[in-house]
């Protein structure tokens, strides 16, 4: 079912902000914060890509950008061949009944004072007001019914629930419109270890039965591996590695993704202990004052005199598989 | 295969639907101290509001015969009579009428006027924000006292001048409050959530803001009440507040406070009145910020 | 219970049980936990939320809220810990057990510099004077590998990023050489990378002290880096106890089974996770029976009415293996092993 247009396409996005430092003078102008700088990926319909990156990395601010909640600064954002990085609100409330997201911590995406049969018609009162209540109460009891929640629990509120069951009502409040993409920024991180894999399946289960696209952000690439197909790495606000799933975990090219896919804990005491991970030396720069040419040369353990003069960009071999690295 | 919970696994006896608004109900009512108050302030208002109908003395009746007694039985004079004979019952309940709305008046304009000024500069930020708020850094720093007084002077003491009077130097910690609040929520995710969907701006701040102000709102109001009596007490005692002969009961303890030698009942009775009501009100204001905290679950 | 290790535990738990007085009754938060720890060794203590595990810890430090109230036996050096005297136990508490928490944000007191953090310990337990004291901070912080020690140790806590602050926790708890080590999930609010360097750390430095080491945590990769035995709960009750190289080739209880298989796995095939249903239990509300009889696919009405022994698994203790496992379940290992198998069939 490969389709060769890309149903979203985004090209050297960037995020930036303008910040004041507390001590500036006020005649001082603003430094820009980038917090995204050079992001680029393809994403096909019914694909999940999966973005990974540490703290720092912007995959929070790259999601808030995709669905417009930021600006961004600069690039191209391409929605099924419409460039949407400028485009006015009313031109994004159309696309929005397309795009949709799940957050980070299920209960505080979820307003308190609202029931859940409230929460999750809501999209459907805003972008389909022709439909009465009982229509919009049908399709909310049925999408309940297909994230795993009784019908019973329709008018309670939102902390009545656990941690999963709020997620599950983040999902069906994100699909009832039937989105075309959901991005999922971090759905899991908050969540129990045994209820990470319910919800989990339970977004495998969606994608494939309804054909969603995903782009699923995490900081755990154990559970990005399981969900994708393809994955991109972030660092400092730009993508370094863009593969397919195998490819990246089997032959990562750029020293950043070896040494966070080296850093990861095995479920295997004797091959954890006997592994030699490659420790990152320093801290993690300021975005505020990126280091020049490669963000990633200050911790690389291959920089070079060349990489502080040149910026990398993403080069895609034959494969598909791109890195942004000198020395790749 | 889908891996859904199983029914059986969710638990059978599912506990009956709790809004967050009867959660809070259900701790205001585990406070004692809070739900004695509330009885006592009910009864006060009560006797104010139908006392004066079943004595048999008007406020400014004068007994000529009886001027200037201490509390009795007789002649039904139970809080005594002042140096013109009028009973001291009716005057204390007639002027708790007009101390308890006076509060209300007031406190209603100040949490309106509060309200709306904080919401407004907390969801817009930026330059207008920061206008609106310096607006209420300097009102903070103007003395009311000496405002209070030249307003009256000027413009005479009428009923509604003094609730105006009142209001203009109580909203100032709501706005403040409600801006703070507002700034809270706007971040929050699911304000977020909500422009994701494509939530209009103005269904944003009356579907998911103000529902989410209110618990603040309502604390702060019952905070503001004592002040506001107790504000309009001062300005009686001053001799600022009502005209003769309706009275309040800061007009009435400022009265006793002159014969308080001779007559001490005329300052205990109103001074009663007032303390015990503004204690009320501080106790159930406290119970309602425990209440509706939005910290506890 | 455990059967000791040739070395001396310096800690001995017995049968440790936390309950708190709440409006609403009792609630049971730690049931029963025992284990032996030697020099140099490393206690995992896994659970998600509401099993206890930092309860557990809390207890053993004399740390429980005011309504907590403890009972059991946590030996040290003879002395019971949980019956002790403040004076007494403030005297241990730093000096010869420290403690690590999750969030070394709040952990630090953001008013006072490092030096003054580190020197105070070091005053108050060690009676040195400020320019030792200084020296001793200085050199621990060169053992955790803070860059440039000597310019940061007079800065304050938010100027130092996570992982350095986590460094800087770990360093404050080792400078009196404590034979005991507690750490909360030292390592949960930081990036992966930040981890690996703190786990790689924390190895070292038990080898260089031979502290021994209690490490609390939900995450069962960090549990196989460097724990030698581990502690599954579940609803404050344990659900197996036993060598590492047990839990994780060899893990005997539908929990801990159920969790192994609910983990993405960096290794083997990226096939369908298998969740366990249901979600974790209140601490308030805990089922009569086995906790985790809610959610296992072979309980039966056993289960949720008769609580689960630990008891030591037969013929579980191999030759270099020192230690015993136990299992607190109803059903047999063989069953256990044999329904997966139908489980697996069915996929």
């Amino acid at each position: 079912m490969a389709d060769t247009t890309p149903l979203l396409s985004v090209r050297d996005l960037q995020v930036h902000f303008p910040v004041r430092a507390a001590s500036a003078w006020p005649w001082e102008g603003a430094r820009p914060l980038k917090a995204v700088d050079a992001v680029s990926f393809d994403l096909y319909a019914g694909q999940t890509l999966g973005v990974v990156g540490e703290s720092g990395c912007g995959k929070s601010t790259l999601a808030r950008a995709l669905l417009h909640l930021h600006p961004a600064t600069g690039g191209s954002i391409v929605w099924r061949g419409h460039e949407m990085r400028q485009a006015t609100p009313a031109q994004w409330m159309a696309v929005r009944k397309d795009i949709q997201m799940v957050f980070q911590d299920p209960l505080a995406s979820l307003n308190p004072r609202m029931t859940v049969a409230q929460i999750i018609g809501e999209p459907l009162r805003i972008h389909h007001p022709e439909l009465d209540a009982p229509a919009v109460m049908a399709r909310v009891r049925s999408m309940m019914d297909r994230v795993g929640l009784t019908a019973q629990q329709i008018n309670r509120y939102p902390h009545e629930f656990s941690g999963g069951q709020c997620q599950r009502i983040g999902i069906a409040r994100a699909l009832i419109l039937s989105p075309k993409l959901v991005v999922c920024d971090e759905p899991v991180s908050a969540l129990d270890v045994s209820i990470q894999a319910q919800i989990v399946n339970l977004l495998q289960d969606l994608q494939r039965e309804l054909g969603l696209a995903l782009i699923f952000i995490a900081h755990d690439l154990a559970v990005v591996r399981h969900i994708s197909q393809r994955v991109m790495v972030m660092y400092l606000g730009r993508s370094v590695e863009i593969a397919e799933r195998k490819a990246l975990y089997q032959h990562p090219r750029h020293p950043y993704t070896q040494a966070l896919l080296s850093a990861i804990p095995l479920l295997d005491p004797v091959a954890e202990r006997n592994k030699v991970a490659q420790l990152l030396p320093g801290d993690l720069p300021s975005p505020l004052n990126p280091p020049s040419g490669c963000v990633f040369r200050t911790r690389c353990p291959q920089a070079q005199d060349a990489c502080s003069a040149t910026v990398p960009t993403l080069q895609t071999d034959a494969q598909g598989h791109a890195v942004a690295c000198l020395r790749a | 295969m889908p891996t859904l919970i199983p029914k059986s696994v969710i638990e059978a006896a599912e506990p009956a639907q709790r809004s967050p608004w009867l959660d809070a109900r259900i701790r205001f009512m585990r406070n004692r101290a809070a739900v004695v108050s509330l009885l006592i302030l009910s009864c006060i208002v009560l006797a104010c509001l139908l006392g004066p109908l079943l004595l048999p003395y008007s406020y400014e009746d004068t007994d000529w015969n009886q001027m200037g007694i201490a509390p009795t039985l007789t002649g039904w004079h139970l809080f005594g009579t002042d140096e013109l004979g009028r009973d001291l019952l009716v005057r204390t309940l007639v002027g708790g009428r007009i101390s308890l709305t006076v509060g209300l008046l007031a406190t209603l304009v100040s949490v309106s006027l509060g309200v709306a000024w904080g919401a407004v500069a907390g969801f817009m930020g930026g330059r207008v924000d920061a206008l609106m708020m310096r607006i209420v850094d300097i009102l903070y720093a103007i003395p009311y006292l000496l405002i209070a007084i030249m307003m009256v002077t000027i413009l005479g003491r009428d009923f509604y001048l003094v609730v105006l009077t009142i209001s203009a130097f109580s909203w100032m910690d709501m706005a403040r409050v409600v801006r703070g609040q507002t700034l809270s929520i706007r971040s929050k995710e699911y304000v977020e959530a909500a422009r994701a969907i494509g939530v209009p701006t103005w269904r944003i701040i009356f579907s998911h803001v103000v529902p989410n102000l209110l618990g603040i709102v309502v604390i702060y109001t019952s905070i503001t009440v004592p002040g506001v009596i107790l504000t309009e007490s001062v300005l009686s005692f001053l001799g600022l507040g009502v005209q003769e002969p309706m009275t309040s009961w800061g007009v009435l303890i400022h009265d006793g406070a002159n014969v308080m030698a001779s007559s001490p009942w005329m300052i205990w009775f109103p001074g009663a009145a007032l303390t015990i009501t503004l204690y009320c009100a501080n106790f159930i204001g406290d119970g309602m910020r425990d209440a509706l905290d939005p910290k506890e679950r | 219970m455990t059967t000791p290790s040739p070395k001396a535990p310096v800690l001995q738990v017995k049968d440790l049980q936390v309950q708190f007085a709440t409006n609403d009754g009792p609630v049971y938060a730690v049931n029963g936990v025992s284990f032996d720890l030697a020099r140099g060794q490393t206690l995992g203590i896994v659970g998600e939320s509401g099993s206890g595990k930092s309860q557990t810890a809390l207890a053993m430090m004399g740390l429980l809220a005011r309504q907590g109230q403890a009972s059991g036996q946590v030996l040290y050096q003879g002395q019971n810990l949980l019956t002790l005297a403040p004076d007494a136990l403030n005297t241990l508490r730093g000096a010869h057990i420290a403690m690590v928490f999750q969030d070394p944000m709040t952990a630090l007191n953001p008013y006072l510099t490092v030096e003054r953090q580190m020197t105070e310990v070091l005053q108050w337990h060690k009676g040195l004077d400020r320019r030792a004291a200084r020296q001793r901070a200085l050199a621990m912080l060169d053992a955790v590998k803070i860059p440039d020690a000597a310019g940061r140790i007079s800065r304050y806590p938010h100027e130092f990023s996570g992982g350095m602050r986590q460094r800087v926790m770990l360093a404050m708890s080792l400078l009196c050489e404590p034979e005991i080590l507690l750490a909360d999930e030292p390592t949960t609010a930081l990036d992966v990378t930040v981890q690996a360097q703190i786990l790689a750390l924390l190895r070292e430095l038990q080898r260089d002290l031979g502290t021994a080491i209690v490490l609390i945590t939900h995450d069962l990769g960090v549990v196989a880096g460097v724990c030698d035995q581990v502690l599954v709960m579940y609803g404050g009750r344990v659900m197996e106890q036993g060598s590492v190289e047990h839990i994780f080739a060899r893990a005997a209880h539908p929990y801990t089974r159920g969790l192994l298989q609910a983990i993405p796995r960096m290794d083997g095939e990226a096939s369908s996770l298998r969740a366990i249903p249901g979600t974790p239990p209140l601490m308030a509300q805990l089922p009569s029976g086995c906790p985790f009889a809610p959610r296992c696919a072979l309980a039966d009405a056993q289960c949720s009415q008769e609580v689960p022994v630990l008891h030591a698994i037969a013929a579980s203790q191999a030759a270099d293996e020192p230690f015993v496992a136990h299992r607190a379940c109803h059903r047999t290992v063989a069953q256990v092993l044999h329904h997966e198998v139908l489980e697996a069939g069915h996929g």
